[in-house]
């Protein structure tokens, strides 16, 4: 049997894999690639915690489907700004888009 | 060591390995082709877990939908790719030490509470988790709200990319 601490640490370890990628990457669809990675360590943690609690209850895993419904909302308005971007300003690199700062 | 173990750190090895492809690839393509195969590692996972809706949703959905959705946002935005320059912001070092301070930070508060080494219990015999969570998403006495509240911010947000993306001339 495989005890909860596993999958914890597991989730743990994805999740600051993901926060890597979110701080030090240039290319923001990579920044949202650090995101997808911090989502689905959430998600392991929500599953793991129905798993190794009440199977009864399934707040766990409606949690889980609705992060995938709010990870899918996400993952569309953030591409799309990006295609956006690039069509006015022709570079998806972070640090070239400071239009906003004084 | 049950062979279940040995399975689960064969795929946590996976997956933590494509993660960390993920966020050192240079050519972005790969990086989202590493993606699909660090989401095909959490889908094991919650396999393992006996979560087996949340598996094939996170393979239709995540693999199906949202990776491919990430490979056309890099092949539409190709000629800015810039393999040669450097992937990383010049401050990687700090980012690199601040997701290791939240990594350690995280797993000793974990193993200082007490349910950390907790073992599964069996399921209740006749258990149907598919049909409880089915009965759980409609039913009013339990997530009916949050369900639509979802699919109505799924659709606003589908509605707002549309007109981000849309080239208007």
């Amino acid at each position: 049997m495989i005890p909860l601490s596993w999958y914890l640490i597991l989730a743990a370890a994805l999740f600051s894999i993901g926060l890597f990628g979110v701080l030090v990457r240039r290319n923001a669809i990579a920044i949202l690639l650090g995101v997808e990675l911090m989502l689905n360590a959430v998600n392991i943690n929500l599953v793991s915690f129905w798993r190794y609690g009440d199977v009864t209850a399934m707040a766990g895993q409606v949690f889980a489907i609705i992060v995938f419904a709010v990870a899918a909302a996400e993952v569309a308005v953030g591409l799309a700004l990006v295609i956006s971007v690039y069509r006015r300003r022709n570079t998806v690199i972070a640090d070239e888009l400071d239009m906003m700062k004084w | 060591m049950t062979g279940e173990q040995i399975i689960f750190l064969i795929t946590a090895g996976f997956t933590l390995g494509s993660g960390l492809m993920v966020v050192t690839a240079r050519n972005l393509v790969h990086a989202a082709l590493w993606l699909v195969s660090a989401l095909f590692g959490v889908a094991v996972t919650y396999a393992l877990l006996n979560a087996n809706f949340i598996a094939v949703v996170q393979i239709v959905v995540y693999i199906g939908a949202i990776a491919i959705l990430f490979i056309f946002a890099v092949m539409l935005t190709r000629r800015d790719m810039r393999e040669s320059g450097p992937q990383m912001n010049k401050n990687w070092w700090s980012g690199a030490i601040l997701a290791a301070l939240v990594f350690a930070g995280l797993a000793f508060l974990l193993q200082g509470w007490g349910g950390f080494s907790k073992t599964a219990s069996a399921f209740p015999s006749g258990f149907d988790a598919v049909g409880e969570l089915g009965e759980a998403l409609v039913s009013p006495d339990a997530f009916v709200l949050p369900f639509e509240v979802a699919s109505v911010l799924l659709l606003a947000a589908l509605v707002g990319a549309v007109y981000l993306a849309f080239n208007k001339k």
